[in-house]
């Protein structure tokens, strides 16, 4: 065999990796019961793949042929460690007899859907803590590496480790299920993985003013995520949160001036922003609604599709965006919701509306130490004339807000004030 | 009168070789107590780093991750129940009145060969 066909192998045997080991790896997780074996199977399966391919050529289902190769070597391991540990007898045999009463083939193809549910699932149980599910999704769905998930996180390699060693610990010990959950579990459960995705989409994108490329490579991996979802389960606040996450990611480009600088929606250069994206989240905004029930995730994906939809901004429906509001903040009240809200009546009715909403939150002792709150009042107040009010909550803001693009902007807009 | 005894201590306060130990002790003394009629169940716990706990709060259901933390309310009664999986037994716990008051700490039991039958 020549190194030219070693050297193609070994490229088919890469992306076939990339496109298949997370599907493998569900499988084998089911098929294994435990998540390091499976990885342990994964890794065994390739490198026979590289040897046994570049001799035999490529399988008509490399997939199929990746489970079945590393579960065998999983039990292959399992017999001769069971020499030095008994307890590996009964399970080795055990996952033998499954293996040989099922046609690999054919029925394993049919469940590997399943299985990535299975995964995302367990990856995002609530008996996780926040920091392990999002740290199990990335490297176990997503396939990031310890290293590349630290360093979106702005933590070390050992922490993530460590996370992961007892995410992996608690899902074998306490027994956390491997399966898609009821329907009657199902809308909770949706809510745990949806809420790990947008908080991956989050860091990635509030790291995308300024900071590292790295991090806000996150936003990609939240999308693709969203993606995958949607294929295997399209529930109606899926289509929402991707179509949300697709349109704020749509203005990614325009958020900081060439020199890092924070740009507002109302100042962005609307040509710029991706129509693809903003084209796909349209679509699925309207999806999700005519489904019936609308869920916080759909509304607030609804709301930034106004937004994309207007080619200026004093053309944005802002009549509209309060009623979506309003809705919203049925569905889930919050202080910051009716911030929100209070922003968009100043923008239709005018600052001193606003402004008047904005002070009745704060008397009520919401928001006191959230940034956003000072500096909307403060440009109310700035639009008003009102120099001296301005100045404070200005001031307030800066003194509560830690990101450099922010900073920037609050003290361009205090030495304005004149 | 039954009495449900509650084994406090510092998790990490036997290494391997004593907790084996404790095991076979414990498992004997278990043994005495079933022949003098006053056995009705023992189990060591899994750690805590094991525990989900859950709360039922205007009829939905929080499950986090972690043992219950909370000094101002005290251990009040257990259930010792045989479920498939960890999410059986939330279903369970969920289920527990204190639970739409209190916690209910979900934690896996140990099962260590040896023990009396019932």
């Amino acid at each position: 065999m020549s190194d030219g066909t070693i050297k193609q192998v070994s490229e088919v045997v890469d992306e076939i990796y990339r496109s298949e080991s997370r599907q493998v790896l569900a499988t084998l997780i089911r098929l294994l019961g435990d998540f390091d074996t499976a990885e342990e199977a994964l890794h065994e399966a390739f490198a026979v793949a590289v040897d046994q391919w570049s001799r035999d050529g490529v399988p008509a289902n490399p997939r199929a042929w990746l489970v079945s190769t590393g579960r065998f070597k999983a039990i292959d391991g399992m017999r001769r460690r069971a020499r030095f540990d008994a307890s590996l007898v009964e399970l080795a045999k055990q996952l033998e007899s499954q293996f040989s009463t099922s046609h690999v083939e054919e029925r394993e193809d049919e469940i590997v859907e399943d299985d990535r549910l299975r995964l995302i699932f367990t990856c995002c149980h609530p008996a996780l803590s926040s920091e392990a599910q999002i740290a199990m999704t990335l490297r176990e769905i997503c396939g990031l590496t310890t290293e590349e998930i630290a360093c979106a996180f702005l933590t070390k390699p050992s922490t993530v480790a460590q996370r992961i060693v007892r995410a992996k610990a608690k899902i074998r010990e306490a027994r956390i299920p491997y399966e898609v959950p009821s329907e009657k579990e199902l809308p909770d459960r949706l809510d745990a993985v949806l809420r790990v995705m947008y908080l991956v989409f989050n860091e990635g994108y509030s790291a995308s003013l300024g900071e590292s490329l790295t991090r806000h490579d996150l936003s990609s991996e939240a999308i693709r995520l969203g993606r995958l979802l949607i294929e295997l389960l399209p529930e109606p606040e899926a289509l929402g949160l991707l179509a949300l996450m697709l349109l704020h990611d749509s203005r990614r480009k325009t958020r900081t001036s060439p020199s890092g600088e924070l740009v507002l929606l109302e100042d962005q250069d609307r040509s710029l922003w991706n129509r693809e994206q903003i084209t796909e989240g349209l679509s699925l905004v309207q999806q999700a609604i005519s489904r019936g029930v609308v869920g916080s995730y759909t509304l607030q994906a609804a709301i930034a599709a106004i937004h994309a939809q207007a080619s200026r901004s004093v053309e944005t429906d802002w009549t509209q965006i309060i009623g979506l509001y309003d809705l919203l903040m049925q569905v889930e009240p919050s202080p910051v919701i009716e911030l929100n809200r209070a922003v968009a009546v100043a923008m239709r009715d005018g600052p001193l509306v606003g402004l008047s909403l904005i002070d009745a939150i704060l008397a009520r002792g919401d928001l006191q130490n959230y940034h956003l709150v000072h500096a909307a009042r403060a440009d109310l107040c700035r639009r008003l004339e009102r120099t001296a009010e301005a100045r404070v909550s200005y001031e307030r803001a800066l003194s509560l807000t830690k990101q450099d693009p922010e900073r920037r902007f609050l003290h361009r807009r205090l030495t304005e004030l004149r | 009168m039954q009495y449900m005894l509650l084994i406090y201590g510092d998790e990490h306060a036997l290494n391997e070789t004593e907790r084996q130990e404790c095991y076979e002790e414990s498992t004997q003394l278990a043994h005495r107590l079933k022949s003098a009629g006053q056995y009705v169940a023992a189990n060591p716990l899994h750690p805590t780093t094991m525990a989900t706990s859950v709360q039922v709060r205007g009829g939905k259901r929080l499950v986090t991750d972690g043992p219950f933390a909370e000094t101002r309310e005290q251990l009040g009664g257990y259930f010792l129940v045989e479920a498939k999986n960890l999410d059986e037994a939330l279903d369970i716990a969920a289920r527990i009145p204190m639970a739409r008051k209190g916690t209910v700490e979900v934690r896996p039991v140990i099962e260590i060969p040896g023990l009396p039958a019932e």
